[in-house]
């Protein structure tokens, strides 16, 4: 087990320095830099003083040779300094610490209320055996995944601020600013839950040992809940790691259509800017999340799952 | 507030005019309320909530391009003077009185007494000096404030209330530049500060609001600043402000603003597009619109390509944009098309009008007599070169594609064909030094008609590649007039010249349109169509 985890934790490495090599050199091909994106904001015509702006890019260090600057920012980023934001000024790792509480409760809710609602539509949707409405709520994820967010986003505020005025439509204040754009976030994410669990609710309840639980004269409700469910939601555990990464990104589009500060935000403003160091910390901090969770998941499995042990070798396996 | 988002913010700008019209209108008519038009006498106290769809992530007014910060981060500071939105002059607000010499490089200010900043502190001439002598240093942000003061030789202290700047070439636009927010005086200890910590935490002005709080890309509050006594002589209200507090919240999706602003959840909202009018018509809420003056929409073209040497080519693009069509399709309600090279808000514009006139005909007859004949598949041609050209353009404001896609439209039914080329606003600077282009879309905001030699003297960084001519003669002159009559004549000249000779296509001008509750008073423009908000009253 403790072999396991070093090796993990060593690929974890791994995918952080790659997330951070990618996304430098990305943004190193991106045409211009930060200093002439500064230097033009709100020059509405780009007209700045060519000179000024080889000085400032001087003084910034974007004159230097792409691998001199790349060494520069991953020396500093071992060291969790990932220098100031070219835009403001600010620290990078205090910009990322001030906007992840907003984001940790955005997401935290919407993948609370995905488990929740997404789950519960599949259990019901299993369990109903009205066929019409298992066929209707088994159509509903797929609407739910195809629908872009922002629609949703913008439909909800239509509805429960601009006409019942129940919450705000814009904000980070309280629990009423956290509703609508939780549920907007929510609607994909558990889409994606319900589909995976409907579909391995219903493999799970065609295997014998359903029979064998029905046979020895369990109600139906306690075979759909206590055996089916619970090994159908392995499956589901899965996405829900893979879905930390897919809420953090939706959060983009979720901050900016409900105003909320967060990570969302920060990184659209970044990337807009090409501010590099900010950019970077938030590729490096998104990874960061997306690998601890999925470690977190994998090491969950076989508490759900006795028969899963984590082999020697490294690997979770089915024994 | 750049690349990405606008892309995006335009895509979903649309989406919410179908939703809004589809729902919204139906809700129109239940506003409800009785607070109709302007009347009652204003009154003292509330908070106005003012919603802006984007965050610099800077504080410091000396600092900040970008209108929508400006509106709130303007009213901490005082300039020396301010300008006259309907006249374009120059009126005392903290200097009382100034003397420009002759020659136009040395500004003498005479400091109002009794002025304090928000901190205590007292202005002085050294504060003044102190500032301008910081501003060169500002850096990467502070290029608007540095433009102006660039050439200055020396900031003299010439007694407590005095102060002088020099510069070592005539530079009559600077007086108009003190009166712009990029100038504006802060006190000893902000100007102390390293840019960077006056962008994140503010500076200490002697203005009518003091900064509260700021949340990046969240909020921006301003409280109204107790013992304020030396307004602008243009406010109508002497000493304090009307208003207790502004509230700034930033909203970046345009639907989301319009629909706060008609729920009354603000009193106020920056940057209506079009797609957001009709969400925002009857009910509750006024649109207020002024033109930006400056250089106007249009093709920037670039004179050193062999395609445009021909001044018949560029006339005959002048003629063949049917610039009333662009306004009205594509731009707010209200926008004008372009009569002048200059908006007609901008001090000393000249009405060009009947240069500037749609005239397919004549533009055909331009390009026939130029030698290039129309061939078979309606593109014309000459030597075998087809007359085609790329227009370059960056996704820094909404309505820049489908006003290209009309301009391309309309010149290829006179046989030009064009291509457009979206590029990252990041690579505007670059691509207009470098010249590698073969027309440029953009416009620049600027209440200072000195904004012309800027863009076009060939004597400075000549983004159009224009050749040397006897518009450099009347650009330079015109930096070195104090006369306003003579200057008004050099500068009328100047425009003249670029229309007549194309070496610019003026298409629209910029209009800034802001939605208003009906319940908010006396909001109004300055003279670069920003806003001031000391007289503002809520009843």
């Amino acid at each position: 087990m403790r072999r396991y985890v070093i090796k993990r934790l060593a690929q974890a490495v791994g995918v952080l320095w790659a997330a951070y090599t990618v996304s430098f050199l990305v943004l190193d091909y991106l045409p211009g830099d930060p200093v002439t994106a500064m230097a033009s904001a709100g020059m509405d015509s780009g007209q700045v003083d060519p000179q000024q702006i080889a000085a400032l890019r001087h003084e910034y260090g974007f004159d230097k040779p792409v691998l001199v600057q790349y060494a520069e920012y991953l020396g500093r980023a071992v060291r969790g300094d990932f220098g100031d934001s070219v835009s403001t000024g600010r620290a990078v790792t205090s910009t990322l610490a001030d906007a992840l509480p907003q984001t940790l409760q955005l997401t935290g809710t919407a993948l609370l209320l995905a488990v929740l609602l997404g789950g519960g539509l599949a259990v019901v949707a299993t369990y109903t055996t009205q066929r019409w409405l298992r066929q209707l709520l088994l159509s509903l994820p797929p609407l739910g995944v195809s629908v872009p967010t922002f629609w949703v986003g913008l439909l909800l505020v239509e509805l429960f601020s601009f006409r019942l005025h129940w919450f705000p439509a814009f904000g980070n204040d309280g629990l009423r600013g956290l509703v609508l754009p939780a549920l907007t976030l929510a609607v994909p994410t558990g889409a994606q839950v319900a589909q995976v669990l409907a579909k391995s609710l219903l493999t799970a309840l065609d295997q014998a040992y359903i029979e064998t639980a029905r046979a020895k004269g369990a109600d139906r409700w306690r075979v759909h809940l206590r055996h089916a469910l619970r090994n159908a939601s392995l499956p589901a555990l899965t996405v829900v790691g893979l879905l930390v990464g897919q809420l953090i990104a939706g959060s983009v589009v979720v901050e900016t259509v409900f105003s909320r500060d967060g990570l969302g935000r920060v990184t659209a403003a970044a990337v807009t800017a090409q501010d590099i160091p900010l950019v970077q910390g938030v590729v490096v901090f998104g990874a960061l999340i997306f690998v601890t969770t999925n470690l977190v998941v994998d090491l969950v499995y076989p508490l759900l799952d006795p028969r899963i042990v984590v082999a020697s070798n490294g690997r979770a396996a089915l024994a | 507030m750049i690349a990405l988002p606008h892309v995006r913010t335009s895509r979903w700008a649309a989406l919410t005019a179908v939703v809004t019209t589809s729902a919204l209108l139906t809700a129109c008519g239940s506003g409800g309320g009785d607070a109709g038009g302007g009347t009652g006498q204003p009154r003292s106290g509330g908070t106005l909530t003012f919603a802006v769809g984007s965050d610099s992530g800077c504080v410091d007014p000396q600092q900040v391009a970008s209108n929508e910060t400006i509106y709130s981060v303007r009213q901490i500071v005082d300039s020396l003077t301010d300008q006259d939105p309907k006249t374009g002059k120059i009126v005392p607000w903290l200097a009382k009185s100034w003397d420009v010499s002759p020659d136009a490089t040395t500004f003498t200010f005479h400091l109002r007494s009794g002025v304090t900043f928000s901190d205590g502190s007292k202005l002085t001439a050294q504060v003044v000096k102190d500032n301008f002598d910081a501003v060169p240093k500002l850096g990467a942000l502070g290029t608007l404030a540095e433009g102006y003061l660039s050439g200055v030789k020396s900031t003299t202290v010439v007694d407590p209330l005095t102060v002088k700047v020099t510069f070592s070439q005539p530079n009559a636009q600077f007086l108009q530049a003190t009166s712009t927010h990029s100038l504006g005086i802060e006190s000893s200890a902000s100007v102390k500060k390293t840019p960077q910590q006056k962008c994140s935490d503010g500076v200490t002005g002697s203005g009518p609001f003091v900064l509260k709080q700021y949340v990046q890309n969240q909020s921006l509050t301003l409280a109204r600043r107790t013992g304020y006594a030396w307004g602008s002589s243009l406010w109508s209200k002497k000493g304090e402000a009307y208003l207790d507090k502004l509230v700034f919240k930033v909203v970046p999706e345009a639907g989301v603003r319009a629909g706060s602003l008609q729920s009354g959840q603000v009193d106020a909202v920056a940057s209506v597009g079009k797609a957001n009018e009709a969400a925002l018509k009857g009910g509750q809420v006024t649109l207020q619109r002024r033109a930006n003056p400056g250089v106007v929409f249009g093709l920037g073209l670039n004179n050193s390509r062999p395609l445009f040497k021909d001044a018949k080519v560029r006339q005959a693009i002048l003629h063949a944009i049917d610039r009333q069509q662009i306004a009205d399709t594509v731009f707010p309600t209200g926008t004008r098309p372009a009569t002048s090279v200059l908006a007609h808000t901008t001090p000393d514009y000249t009405d060009l009008a009947s240069g500037l006139t749609f005239d397919a005909s004549k533009a055909k007859s331009l390009l026939d007599a130029a030698g290039w004949k129309t061939g078979s598949d309606g593109i014309r041609a000459k030597g075998g070169q087809k007359l085609s050209l790329t227009i370059k353009w960056f996704p820094n404001a909404a309505t820049n594609q489908p006003a290209l896609e009309l301009v391309q439209q309309q010149l290829k039914a006179v046989g030009v064909d064009v291509a457009l080329k979206q590029l990252q606003v990041t690579q505007f600077a670059p691509t207009l030094q470098s010249g590698d282009y073969d027309a440029v879309w953009g416009n620049v905001t600027r209440a200072d008609p000195d904004i012309l030699r800027s863009s076009f003297s060939t004597e400075l960084a000549n983004f159009y590649h224009l050749p040397p001519s006897s518009l450099d003669t009347a650009l330079s002159e015109q930096a070195a007039t104090v006369d306003p009559a003579k200057r008004r004549q050099l500068v009328g000249e100047a425009q003249q010249l670029i229309v007549q000779n194309a070496y610019y296509a003026p298409v629209v001008e910029l209009q800034t349109q802001l939605g208003v509750s009906k319940k908010v008073h006396d909001l109004d423009f300055d003279a670069s169509s920003r806003l001031q908000l000391h007289d503002t009253w809520i009843g």
